[in-house]
């Protein structure tokens, strides 16, 4: 994780820079935007490498031979993940700050609202990875199917951090409360679905 | 104990078991033979509860596997030591051992306590605890494998090819592993090439070919003709 | 799944005909086609534009004739959500019941809605062209969404393409559609306050006056369209079915094959001689 997941994450922060080639103005207003495109694509190889761990020496099969309930599964690999993307999000803070000029307004919002996303992204992610785990082309599946579950995810961070940073005038918070929703109903809908998945 | 009537399963679209006849009784030791591709290790599957049956009757440890329910309930009481490790690469020895006897539902003490009698009987040395699987030897991690099965204190035991790449000394711990399973009660059936090796231990010989039991030997080669 | 069938064994009893097509079906159709022809003729034709004049500056204004495309967007958009909807309920009762019945129909459904969904997406930007003066306006709420649906329901498919168990393809794809049904509020509800946000003033379907044939005109549409995708979900069920009962057959011969297996044809398989039992 530590070195493949992160410095990738840095990267693509460096690689919208250079893309946008802006000043630190332009750079500070889509700051964001580009923060939370680049945890979701980073949360990809994260999940994939989390997919994986189970599918080599056949610890799949030993979990499932294990007993322990498909929920509990679930909640332990989401847990992992949200865990790593948790440290991510810190990461990319430093990198705005650093790389975009960017200074941090409401570092309270700020905050919650990264734990709640980081769930959110870890829920969906882990019930996609499962579902992708073990099909031939789990490795383009994964990224069709759960980014466009994670629109809303998206576009609810990018706007409670656009007043965590204090680019826009919205009300983060409410934000947060959307964003509060979807990390529950994917919680839920992710463990309940997830027996379902790695069962026969 | 065990009791397959007209077993179908399909691996994708591909039957490898085409109906299977095959009662065990409780304490029987088992060996299956036939071919590569017979079908042998699905059998050893389907019985674990990791294969739902196309259709035909299977019955384990009083459990009905044409239920998830049963396959569910079934696995906890079966060990299954395939081809691959079931270990966690990256961890230590003491790692994979203590997080599979939790994993089955132990307590921290009691895990501590089997994992401690599992290692000795498999005579894994403290000094592999704090290796990580990927830097032992074949054998090593096969013993490891093996005592975490051991800690589950299974009552069914399913053995795919337990002999395959080990050393003397490993093989001839496999087969004291078999005869203290046996000698506890339980069941073993073990799918082998190493007729010779495992016919010490005088099991019932069943020979699998074309995804069925046939009778009489079949040729078994180990290997091509 | 486009594999020839291995043996030549007949399909089951019903099956071998050359079409999908039977009496129903096809009186089906030739109405669903009198009613898509009278519903252009009404829609382009004798229908008028809309033109209003602005109560203060007398000037004309409104959507002109953009607003015939709306009495087939409305309703190709109100089949896509049957549509989808379908397939939902299908996927529910594939995860719960697990017959084929239910795997074929939401797959039906899926493909069927996903075209459907493709057309709104299509006749909606043709629509927003000459209203909003652009081919795509990231400020409706409506066309947001059904993008954003439109992404899942082509990943549902492209999950129906892989290769692999079909029994554990067609549950994953149930767990898909039913995660995107469930997303969905989700991603309108987020997408809507994104838009107050930037208080767009769109023109919008709810302005226009519909009376008499313009009404008419839209009550053909739907009926007409609603027949397009009994139609399109008729057929392409049949399709799937065959499709499945053509597996199921395959499936039933390979058992057939290995059983009569002998230990000869087993060893030649397994050192990698092709022979007829050869797995698919």
């Amino acid at each position: 994780m530590v070195d493949q997941v992160l410095p990738f994450a840095v990267l693509v922060l460096v690689l919208f820079g250079f893309a946008l080639d802006a000043d630190h103005r332009t750079l500070r207003t889509f700051a964001p935007g580009l923060f939370w495109v680049t945890v979701l694509l980073s949360a990809l190889l994260a999940i994939q490498r989390s997919a994986s761990l189970d599918s080599a020496d056949g610890t799949g099969t030993s979990l499932r031979m294990s007993g322990l309930s498909p929920v509990a599964r679930y909640l332990g690999r989401t847990a992992a993940v949200f865990v790593q993307l948790l440290a991510l999000e810190a990461l990319l803070v430093g990198g705005l700050v650093v790389l975009y000029g960017v200074s941090v307004e409401e570092w309270f919002l700020l905050v919650v609202a990264g734990v709640v996303a980081g769930v959110a992204v870890a829920a969906a992610g882990t019930l996609y990875g499962a579902l992708a785990s073990g099909l031939r082309a789990r490795e383009t599946l994964l990224p069709i199917l759960v980014l466009p579950v994670l629109a809303p995810v998206l576009i609810g961070a990018t706007r409670a951090y656009d007043d965590a940073l204090g680019v826009a005038a919205v009300d983060g918070w409410a934000w947060t409360g959307l964003l509060a929703v979807a990390a529950l109903v994917l919680t839920v809908v992710g463990a309940s679905a997830h027996g379902a998945l790695v069962e026969d | 104990m065990v009791e397959l009537r007209a077993a179908v399963a399909l691996l994708g679209r591909f039957p490898a078991l085409s109906g299977v006849d095959l009662t065990i009784h409780a304490g029987e030791t088992v060996l299956l033979r036939g071919p590569n591709g017979a079908g042998k290790t699905t059998v050893l599957h389907l019985c674990a509860g990791l294969l739902r049956p196309e259709s035909g009757g299977v019955r384990v440890l009083d459990h009905d596997l044409t239920e998830v329910v049963g396959r569910r309930s079934v696995r906890r009481r079966v060990a299954l030591l395939g081809h691959a490790t079931g270990l966690y690469d990256d961890l230590t020895v003491g790692e994979n051992l203590r997080f599979w006897a939790r994993a089955a539902g132990l307590s921290a003490v009691e895990a501590d306590r089997r994992t401690d009698e599992a290692r000795s009987r498999l005579e894994v040395p403290d000094h592999l605890l704090d290796q990580p699987v990927h830097t032992l030897s074949a054998g090593q991690r096969r013993r490891t494998s093996l005592a975490a099965l051991v800690v589950r204190r299974p009552e069914l035991w399913l053995l795919d090819e337990p002999h395959a790449g080990l050393d003397q000394a490993g093989r001839d711990l496999v087969d004291a592993l078999i005869g203290d399973a046996v000698a506890a009660g339980g069941t073993v059936v073990v799918s082998s090439h190493e007729l010779d090796r495992v016919a010490a231990l005088s099991p019932r010989t069943v020979t699998l070919a074309g995804g069925a039991v046939v009778d009489g030997p079949a040729t078994d080669s180990g290997g091509i003709r | 799944m486009a594999e020839e069938p291995m043996s030549p064994a007949p399909l089951p009893e019903g099956t071998a005909s050359d079409t999908t097509g039977s009496r129903g079906s096809r009186l089906l159709g030739v109405l669903t086609l009198v009613g898509l022809a009278a519903l252009g003729v009404l829609a382009f034709v004798l229908t008028d534009p809309d033109v209003r004049i602005h109560p203060s500056t007398g000037a004309e204004f409104g959507q002109f004739d953009a607003v015939r495309m709306l009495y087939v967007h409305v309703p190709l958009a109100v089949m896509t959500y049957l549509a989808y909807g379908l397939c939902a309920v299908a996927s529910l009762g594939v995860l719960i019941r697990r017959t084929p019945w239910w795997d074929v129909t939401a797959h039906a459904a899926a493909e069927v809605g996903t075209v459907f969904c493709g057309l709104v997406l299509v006749t909606g930007s043709i629509w927003g062209r000459p209203v909003w003066n652009t081919w795509w306006e990231w400020g409706d709420v409506r066309l947001m969404t059904t993008l954003v649906l439109f992404l899942m329901f082509a990943g549902y498919l492209a999950l129906r393409r892989t290769t692999g168990d079909p029994r554990a393809v067609s549950r994953r794809a149930a767990v898909v559609a039913l995660v995107a049904v469930l997303d969905i509020p989700l991603v309108n509800r987020s997408v809507e306050w994104w838009e107050n946000r930037t208080l767009h003033q769109q023109s919008t379907l709810g302005d226009l006056k519909i009376e008499d044939l313009t009404l008419f005109t839209l009550m053909l549409g739907f009926l007409v369209l609603g027949m397009v995708l009994a139609w399109l979900l008729l057929h392409r069920f049949r399709v799937g079915w065959l499709e499945r009962a053509a597996l199921d057959h395959l499936v039933a011969a390979a058992i057939v094959e290995r059983r009569g297996e002998t230990p000869d044809d087993e060893l030649r398989r397994a050192v990698g001689d092709p022979s007829p039992g050869e797995p698919l």
